[in-house]
């Protein structure tokens, strides 16, 4: 640098370097009212679209749950007839389904059990010798095998006429087009809160540039290329993408931890017996907590995606 | 380096701001931009500096019609350029030493490799002890300073300085104006916007004059 008689240098020339003297700032401001608003934002969506795919996860592994206990057994009912011998009917049901190909094994319900299941709805002490309560005979399929039931069942019927072959295939379908209609549900929550994201980090960015107007100025100026300006603002929003989603992940975790508690916390409970029965043990699993975790992840990955889009585009317009 | 022919520039669909300019700028030529409050003398730095585009004419930067110019290449054009503007832009949220040191930042360089430099270039302008203080605390002259400090550090073939003693007591204006001469004399074209006719005195240099959106030179 050039020496001037009224620009001496500092005696200090020879001073030791100051160690660490830039701060890694951001070029663009981050830690302001805007930014702090929009992670909030961020974490809230994150939350909202993490808790939408843990349901999700939660509905799928239920539905596994329904259709693998479900779909490897078939009942028999026997309707009682005056003109018949229910337990010879039973008997009889009972040895052609054992002949059956592909059937593990046959138990006929007794009728104490049977009449036991009538106790939710008649209540307790009642003598059932009078009603004509049905039997049951359930049949275990052996893993993988498919009984011909399209012969079984007519030639059931007609051996024994009052016995109706429920192989579960109507509960299995309704079961799965539920748990398919709550995934499928999820995931369009899912993309609505990630959609709503990508359009709340586009307006921040815009009110982010608007208001640095005169910052990304100077850097064009002092020779900055528009992709040093986008990346800038891209790295602020992933940032602030991370933390936001960072926030809301691990509160849509702690919220379905502390759910799963309350469920095996009341597990006990009639209404938790069916709610289990509905929804399994309550548990996302490692399939849910990853979930979550790309939920954040993309929340991130969006939100700086979006902003360098709206930069770039912003840039363009100033040009 | 510099050629403007014809040059006439209109915001909207309002009357021309600057009309018919003419005038060239050398390598390693000094001169003054000069004309009342308003006449146009900023305006006509930011077409220098591309900020702008003429409504009509020509403008040559560096051999070439700005016109035609894609993003990189005037990019690498405004690398070649340093700015002193009249308000400082400072960047409020850096030290002083990251705003000197940011032209050098935009070009990716390593911190370790500039550092040495800046803080040298700092202590030249008398800002080493305030190298991490924030714009905000500073005073006017030290602005200044830091704006011009940040306008030197890539050491650009065109200087373009507006108004910079506007905000410093005569004694550091001079100061500031021996400061740019001695850049001419180390290579640099330096263009002063300024309507400071003492400080004008000081050094004799031609004269771009702008009056009611026509310049002529006074050589």
């Amino acid at each position: 640098m050039p020496e001037t008689a009224e620009y001496e240098p500092e005696p200090a020339r020879e001073k030791p370097l100051p160690v660490n003297l830039r701060r890694d700032q951001p070029l663009v401001p981050v830690d302001t009212v805007a930014g702090r608003a929009l992670m909030a934002v961020i974490a809230i969506l994150t939350f909202l679209a993490a808790l939408s795919a843990g349901a999700a996860v939660l509905a799928a592994r239920a539905s596994e749950q329904w259709r693998g206990a479900v779909s490897d057994e078939m009942t028999i009912q026997i309707r009682p007839d005056s003109h018949r011998g229910i337990e010879e009917d039973v008997a009889r049901a009972v040895a052609m389904a054992q002949a059956l190909d592909g059937i593990e094994s046959v138990r006929a319900v007794p009728k104490a059990e049977s009449d036991k299941l009538l106790e939710p709805w008649l209540g307790t002490g009642l003598d059932l010798v009078e009603l004509p309560v049905p039997r049951l005979i359930v049949l275990k399929l052996r893993p993988g095998a498919t009984p011909d039931i399209a012969r079984f069942g007519p030639a059931l019927r007609k051996e024994v006429p009052t016995a109706i072959l429920d192989d579960h295939r109507l509960w299995v379908r309704r079961l799965s087009a539920m748990a398919s209609t709550i995934i499928f549900s999820g995931f369009v929550v899912v993309l609505l809160v990630l959609t709503a994201a990508a359009l709340a980090v586009a307006f921040a960015t815009r009110g982010a540039m608007a208001g640095s107007r005169e910052s990304v100025e100077v850097l064009h100026f002092v020779g900055a290329d528009d992709d040093f300006i986008a990346r800038e603002f891209q790295s602020r929003f992933i940032r602030l993408g991370l933390r936001g989603g960072a926030a809301g992940g691990v509160a849509a975790i702690v919220a379905i931890a502390f759910l799963g508690f309350l469920a095996s916390f009341w597990s006990t409970a009639p209404e938790a017996e069916q709610l289990q029965a509905l929804f399994g043990a309550f548990e996302i699993g490692w399939a849910g907590y990853a979930a979550v975790l790309l939920v954040a992840i993309v929340v991130a990955a969006i939100a700086g995606l979006v902003s360098r889009i709206t930069v770039r585009h912003y840039l363009k317009m100033l040009a | 380096m510099v050629r403007f022919e014809n040059v006439g520039l209109r915001y909207g669909m309002g009357p021309e701001v600057l009309k018919d300019i003419n005038f060239s700028i050398e390598p390693r030529s000094f001169q003054y931009l000069t004309g009342p409050s308003g006449a146009g003398k900023t305006t006509l730095m930011r077409l220098i500096l591309m900020a702008l585009k003429p409504t009509r004419g020509l403008v040559n930067l560096f051999g070439q019609d700005v016109s035609r110019l894609d993003a990189p290449t005037l990019t690498a054009f405004r690398r070649r350029m340093g700015v002193v503007f009249q308000d400082f832009r400072l960047l409020d949220h850096l030290t002083v030493y990251e705003n000197v040191a940011l032209p050098l930042r935009v070009l990716g360089k390593e911190e370790a490799s500039y550092r040495a430099e800046v803080v040298e270039l700092l202590r030249w302008v008398g800002l080493g002890e305030r190298m991490h203080a924030v714009p905000a605390v500073l005073s006017g002259g030290e602005k200044q300073r830091a704006a011009i400090a940040r306008a030197l550090i890539g050491r650009p073939e065109l200087l373009l300085a507006d108004e910079p003693t506007g905000n410093v007591d005569p004694g550091l204006g001079r100061r500031l104006l021996r400061l740019f001469m001695e850049l001419q004399q180390l290579g640099t074209a330096v263009i002063i916007a300024t309507h400071d006719l003492n400080l004008m005195d000081i050094y004799d240099a031609p004269r771009l004059v702008l009056a009611d959106g026509h310049l002529h030179v006074d050589a």
